[in-house]
């Protein structure tokens, strides 16, 4: 996001404690929804990052995650279903000054806004996306969604999905957004980090949040949350570091032909010879190599930064054209647009 | 040097016909642009095919471009042409059942070969059998003579073939006794980094001129009178120039940077590419991924501040719907334009109707009231778009402006409005947190606070979500009440604001004719002519069709009858009738076209007579 330097010396202006974020609606998700750790992740987020509250603008479509605006004390608008990156968008070319964040779902973002979405991603416009990922479609009260596991049982697939699920981060590289990162609801310091890099890229940044929905797909992350087992299906990555899981961190990633091949690490391992994590890369084999793990039974699921690129702004792209061409042409006033064209006189008698 | 016989005339209609890569688009406007310049009044309707090179010699591949034009006030492109200029057979068959009985018509003959002739349905030649007695025919070796001038230049014969256009308007400039001096002029800027383009098409012109005059193909040239017009400067203006022109003075006047969020989609793509042009007046342009973003994107811009304005047809009018619900219920300033074109669905996209009325008056799922207003001529487009902002920012309200294909591609001088005369647009926002509540309105307009984000201390939310005036969600069943009851109340207070439509004729009568939108310039001719025969006939053309005129239910119950001319299957019809329970009748005619004079004051005589 944007800082805006003549706002930053004024500290007074900032508001510290994220309680300061909370605005007077009491949050209506079901007790024991994800959402109320992403919010309470926000709340800490947004003092850190040096912003006066007045300028962040929290757009939302339709669905359980898109409540989200009205329970900060922000500016927000509650938009419809799927249109929140472009509502966002226009909000932003409008006031490249002010720091917006879409929040959305899954249904919201890649079924009934998959459109918006991947062109928001294209055009790189300094944009926050946050995806809240429970692959179900909640207030509607229990139907799949682009992103469930195929074969779930829902209210709209009785006897199982036969659709293959979208992986959002995957769609997100795809369609060109430069900050990428995933993360997961019962991780809170880990989300906090997330935000708060993806709030700084200057550019489309996008991060998926794992987040468990009690009441329709109850458990849908376990695997990466029970301590049982989360050490071996979970994996962290950090940048220049290896891709090191497993309970006693004995596990790491290899890259062998072109594929990644789990191995295991000891003491005498050489860590230095393992593949580290490159997030300025912008590999894409790689990115993509990491995503499709998502998928695969035989490997962690990553967590972390995909994808983290520099690259020009939509909207200082647009700004600098209009000051090129005002510098070509001169400032239009409107004594010029009327002379335009070709005029002629009619005189009186 | 032959000696011309020159006849006087009071108003002249011209129809270029040719395919559609015969450049005969670029010729009518042409000739238009020196029209202008001249002093006459005009009124210009391009009828081009959906396609954009259709097959050659095709009768559905025939593209035609008419102006009519006078020293008197020109209301329409004329129902029936005095000129007819055919570059093919299909370009004479398609044209000739609205030809004027004696009319002339000037063929390309070269282009009269049996392969032509029967992709035109001809049996036999037209030019040599006996199927155009009746009119003035004048077949012109166009295409020989146009290489014959240009055997010096260096161009293929393909590209010297495309310089025949400007041979036939030489011809016309002749016969209309016209300088070509804009013209040559406009050859001249146009073709400046290609000399030999610039040469040939200069040559064609001076030579067709040449050849009108030497074999003094006509026996008469024509005068057209001029008339003094209102003084002032003026331009020549299509509709979605005039619109294009109108959102940038309105963004001007309210002191306020102009967002476009829009789509490719005809015919209203050209208010998109102008405005793009304009980077340097404060405007930024969106090519949005979908009509759904277009109209979004401006929302956004206009909740941030901006003057947020979507460009759309029929089709993207419908996709952006759901938007419109939302801009409603946020209680937004924000200007939608339909340029409206046949439907339903893909319909005839370069052809004019009047069918997306009553989607733009109920389309919307709830309680969605929007004030609609409808331009009235090309020109008229920009005090529509204009009134339409002024409107927009003092009852915080989207509006949807109408247009058509007609008006868009349509054009006539436009009187340019000294720049003062033109009120400033006043854009309040709340500034005092502590009286700041999104919902309080303004006791005489309704108009809500619009506070913007980035302003300290005012922090809130909107959203498609019930409202109550503090901004929180509200389900309580009396706040959903009185917020659809002011909702709407406050679009019928428009009318506190704008002005009446004028009546043209005797305030009580035999009948009333009640139009809007496109209609107005024929309607208005044909009042005009019956009045001046003594008619009991008046017209009261609609320029808001939401709010409708305070006085029109008064109005329209002064007269016996009703008539309700429209491009459509009756459609303010439906409005008036449930308003004002009047049993009005219709005059219908959904052909892609504008309403015919001759037609409406024969359904209009027919009436009188009972």
């Amino acid at each position: 996001m944007s800082l805006d330097p003549n706002s930053l010396i004024d500290e007074q202006k900032l508001n510290v404690n994220p309680e300061n974020y909370s605005s007077d609606q009491e949050a209506r998700w079901c007790p024991g929804c994800g959402d109320y750790s992403i919010l309470a992740q926000m709340k800490k987020v947004l003092p850190q990052l040096g912003i006066p509250r007045e300028k962040f603008v929290f757009v939302s479509g339709i669905g359980c995650s898109s409540r989200f605006p009205y329970y900060l004390n922000t500016y927000g608008v509650h938009g419809i279903h799927g249109r929140a990156p472009a509502i966002a968008s226009g909000i932003k070319i409008a006031n490249p000054d002010l720091s917006v964040f879409v929040i959305t779902g899954d249904g919201d973002a890649l079924s009934i806004g998959g459109n918006h979405f991947i062109h928001i991603c294209r055009r790189n416009i300094d944009i926050t996306v946050i995806l809240f990922n429970n692959k179900i479609y909640g207030l509607t009260k229990g139907q799949y969604s682009p992103t469930s596991n195929k074969g779930m049982i829902s209210k709209s697939s009785p006897y199982g999905t036969i659709e293959n699920p979208f992986v959002p981060v995957e769609v997100a590289l795809a369609a060109g957004a430069t900050f990428v990162a995933r993360t997961i609801d019962r991780e809170p310091k880990h989300m906090v980090e997330m935000l708060t890099r993806a709030a700084r890229h200057k550019g489309t940044s996008f991060v998926e949040v794992y987040q468990n929905c009690p009441i329709f797909n109850d458990g849908v992350y376990s695997e990466l949350t029970d301590p049982k087992t989360k050490k071996d299906k979970l994996l962290i990555m950090e940048d220049g570091k290896p891709y090191i899981f497993g309970q006693d961190n004995n596990k790491a990633l290899n890259w062998n032909c072109n594929n990644f091949e789990v191995m295991d690490v000891d003491a005498n391992t050489d860590l230095d010879n393992l593949i580290k994590h490159e997030e300025h890369a912008g590999r894409a084999a790689l990115e993509f190599m990491l995503v499709s793990m998502t998928i695969n039974p035989d490997l962690p699921t990553p967590i972390g930064i995909f994808r983290d690129i520099k690259m020009d702004t939509y909207e200082d792209l647009l700004i600098k054209q209009i000051n090129d061409v005002k510098a070509l042409k001169g400032e239009g006033s409107l004594e010029q647009l009327f002379n335009s064209g070709n005029t002629w006189m009619v005189n009186g008698k | 040097m032959a000696k011309k016989n020159v006849q006087t005339l009071k108003s002249v209609t011209i129809r270029f016909a040719g395919d559609s890569g015969d450049g005969m688009q670029l010729t009518g406007s042409q000739f238009t642009n020196d029209t202008a310049i001249l002093g006459y009044d005009l009124t210009t309707l391009p009828d081009y095919p959906a396609e954009i090179r259709a097959p050659a010699g095709t009768l559905f591949g025939v593209s035609g471009f008419q102006i009519q034009f006078s020293g008197q006030p020109v209301h329409t492109p004329g129902d029936s042409p005095d000129v007819l200029i055919a570059m093919n057979p299909a370009a004479l068959k398609v044209n000739l059942k609205i030809l004027k009985d004696n009319g002339i018509i000037i063929v390309n003959r070269d282009a009269f070969q049996a392969r032509n002739l029967e992709l035109a349905g001809y049996k036999s030649n037209p030019l040599e059998d006996e199927s155009l007695t009746g009119f003035q025919v004048f077949p012109v070796d166009i295409t020989t003579l146009t290489k014959e001038a240009l055997k010096d230049s260096s161009l293929s014969v393909k590209e010297k073939d495309r310089a025949k256009n400007f041979f036939a308007l030489g011809i016309l400039y002749w016969l209309f006794t016209r300088s070509m001096d804009s013209t040559m002029e406009w050859i001249k800027q146009k073709f400046k980094n290609d000399p030999e383009y610039m040469d040939a098409n200069i040559k064609a012109l001076n030579a067709g001129y040449s050849y009108a005059l030497s074999t003094e193909l006509f026996a008469t040239s024509f005068h057209v009178e001029k008339a003094q017009k209102k003084p002032g400067k003026y331009r020549n203006v299509t509709g979605n120039e005039a619109l294009t022109l109108g959102l940038i003075t309105a963004a001007k006047k309210a002191d306020k940077e102009l967002f476009l969020g829009s789509y490719p989609i005809t015919p209203a793509s050209e208010i998109l590419h102008e405005l793009s042009k304009y980077k340097n007046y404060n405007v930024k342009t969106f090519q949005a991924e979908d009509e759904i973003a277009g109209i979004g994107a401006a929302v956004g811009a206009s909740y941030a501040g901006a003057f947020g304005a979507t460009t759309t047809s029929g089709p993207g009018m419908a996709l952006k719907t759901e938007f419109m619900g939302l801009a409603i219920i946020l209680e937004i300033p924000l200007i939608i334009i339909n340029v409206q074109r046949g439907g339903p669905s893909t319909g005839l996209p370069t052809k004019t109707e009047q069918a997306d009325l009553l989607q733009a008056v109920y389309g919307r799922n709830g309680e969605a009231p929007m004030p609609v207003i409808a331009a009235s001529s090309p020109a008229d487009c920009f005090q529509t778009v204009f009134e339409a902002a002024q409107v927009a920012f003092k009852y915080t309200t989207p509006i949807i402006v109408l247009s058509d294909g007609y008006l868009a591609n349509g054009s006539e001088p436009w009187w340019i409005p000294p720049i003062d005369s033109l009120p400033e647009i006043k854009v309040e926002y709340a500034k005092d947190p502590d009286s700041f509540k999104p919902y309080k309105r303004n006791p005489e307009t309704l108009a809500r606070m619009l506070a913007l984000p980035g302003t300290p201390g005012l922090e809130h939310h909107v959203g498609g979500l019930e409202k109550n005036e503090s901004g929180n969600v509200s389900y309580d069943s009396e706040n959903h009440d009185l917020m659809i009851r002011l909702r709407a109340e406050k679009i019928k207070r428009i009318n506190d604001f704008v002005k009446m439509p004028e009546l043209v004729g005797p305030e009580k009568g035999d009948l009333l004719v009640v139009s809007w939108g496109s209609t107005y310039g024929v309607v208005r001719t044909a009042i005009e002519q019956l009045l001046d025969e003594n008619k009991s006939v008046a017209g009261y053309h609609l320029r808001w069709i939401n709010p409708l005129p305070k006085k029109l239910g008064e109005i329209i119950h002064n007269y016996k009858n009703v008539l309700v001319p429209e491009i459509n299957l009756g459609q303010l019809i439906k409005i008036l009738r449930s308003e004002y329970l009047v049993d009005a009748k219709g005059f219908n005619k959904v052909r892609g076209l504008p309403l015919n004079i001759k037609e409406l004051r024969q359904a209009i005589l027919d009436i009188l007579k009972g």
